[in-house]
């Protein structure tokens, strides 16, 4: 038995105990990977079901999906193009599309409603078809709470006027306060609003506390979450944003002009 | 003999209980018990790490240099650690997204170096496997009851299943917010910990 506590005995150790470490952190890093990186998407498209309201109790979110097209939205001009696959990457390299300087769009201040200073060029949008139609619009959004950046979809009923459904797949504002705006009664609000008033201009958001039905705005507005002005305020603005100019404004403007073709 | 060793695994389930007795690894446990089935994946991860590190720390116990001795505690554990996590991710999705940052800060929590310093460093391997197995249940098992009652009284369900009918579906049954909230564990645990002590108290010999 040498000197365990001899200066080299001390290095030997060190130096193999780092690598033994090291080999097996990487390697269960390394063949979990690709069973983590499947959970996601699969979380985030059963999000985008349940977004457009097609989620049941037994669906098969893959075979699901397969009726389901993704655009690349291009938000500085509305232009969009098909492209399957285009939402994987996009959310694999999701920091670096939305803060490069080649792909992304800096916000000035009074566009930043939303709270996210930077976004890509390109958005994913999904869209479902029905009778060579688009019956629904499903579109990425996220923006800033309290806490957290919320992610989620805002879906669209096919003429892109009126809200099919919102969801939000990643956000960590404080549970049981601002954390309901994953509360299913109060998602539920959101079904059916318009998402313009008469004169064409964006109205949808939430409202100040509950929203009184006699408000000629009332069929635009949900009820704000009680004990979180912060977050019913950040939703409210990253709803109004991708909805709005800035956002998929353009894109949608586009579709309501020319048609979709997709 | 057989006894002792029993009494290694035992012990620490009840008269020497981590969180009530020895007051250890109270953070997490008000962190992630608002739910039974985050509470219990917790406690698991809790008690696999906790068996494993003080196994594989108990082995190699004689060649620990005393000068980096804290230092390859606390390697290993943050080895086990990071695996475990890795395996929630892949395994649990949906529980890990609550877990968030909770499973990773198992490598702080006091429990496992209080073990490793107190009992793996100079017992044989299979002792120290059990008494990390018996820490493990021991937090797991307050998490537990701590979890049921937050999950039960703060939103009515047990597991994610509505058991008390909500007022505001139609039932009878309005929730205690604040059982959601950190808070509450404070004054769960606090009263579990003057509970044991109690009784540890009154002479009950196990």
């Amino acid at each position: 038995m040498p000197d365990v506590n001899s200066r080299k005995f001390t290095f030997i150790v060190s130096l193999v105990l780092s690598v033994v470490c090291s080999v097996l952190v990487s390697a269960a890093a390394v063949s979990l990977k690709p069973i983590q990186d499947k959970n996601r998407e699969l979380d985030r498209q059963r999000n985008v079901l349940a977004a457009a309201g097609l989620l049941g109790e037994n669906t098969d979110i893959e075979e699901a999906f397969r009726d389901i097209s993704v655009l690349a939205v291009n938000v500085t001009d509305g232009s969009y193009e098909k492209e399957t696959g285009f939402d994987t990457e996009f959310f694999k390299d999701f920091k670096a599309l939305s803060t490069a300087s080649s792909t992304s769009v800096r916000l000035t201040k009074e566009q930043d409603i939303a709270g996210i200073a930077s976004i890509s060029k390109e958005q994913p949008v999904y869209v479902v078809m029905k009778d060579g139609k688009p019956d629904k619009i499903i579109l990425h959004v996220y923006g800033s709470g309290l806490w957290s950046t919320m992610y989620g979809f805002l879906a669209l009923e096919g003429d892109g006027e009126t809200v099919a459904g919102l969801t939000f797949y990643d956000q960590k504002e404080t549970p049981g306060l601002g954390g309901e705006v994953d509360n299913p009664n109060w998602k539920a609000q959101w079904v059916g609003k318009e998402v313009y008033g008469e004169d064409g201009r964006l109205k949808l958001g939430v409202g100040n506390g509950k929203v009184d039905p006699s408000n000629p705005d009332a069929k635009h507005l949900v009820d704000s979450l009680s004990g979180a002005s912060m977050t019913s305020r950040g939703v409210n603005g990253l709803v109004r944003f991708w909805l709005g100019e800035n956002g998929y404004g353009k894109f949608l403007s586009k579709i309501e002009s020319e048609g979709f073709n997709g | 003999m057989a006894s002792s060793t029993a009494k290694i695994f035992t012990d620490p389930i009840f008269r020497n209980n981590p969180i009530a007795v020895q007051v250890l690894g109270i953070c997490s446990s008000l962190a992630v018990t608002s739910n039974l089935k985050t509470t219990m994946v917790m406690a698991l991860a809790v008690v696999v790490v906790l068996g494993l590190s003080n196994f594989s720390l108990s082995i190699i116990r004689n060649y620990i240099p005393s000068s980096i001795r804290i230092i390859v505690e606390m390697t290993i554990i943050a080895s086990l650690v990071i695996i475990a996590d890795q395996f929630i991710k892949a395994y649990f999705f949906e529980i890990s997204k609550q877990l968030s940052v909770f499973v990773g800060l198992i490598i702080t929590n006091c429990i496992l170096m209080g073990r490793a310093e107190a009992f793996a460093i100079k017992n044989p391997p299979f002792q120290s496997l059990l008494d990390g197995l018996g820490n493990g249940a021991g937090y797991g098992l307050v998490l537990i009851v701590v979890g049921t009652i937050r999950e039960l009284v703060g939103a009515g369900k047990l597991l994610g299943i509505q058991v008390l009918p909500l007022a505001t579906d139609g039932g009878w049954y309005t929730p205690n917010g604040l059982f959601l909230l950190a808070p509450s564990a404070f004054f769960l645990i606090g009263l579990i910990i003057w509970g044991v002590q109690l009784i540890i108290a009154k002479g009950v010999k196990a």
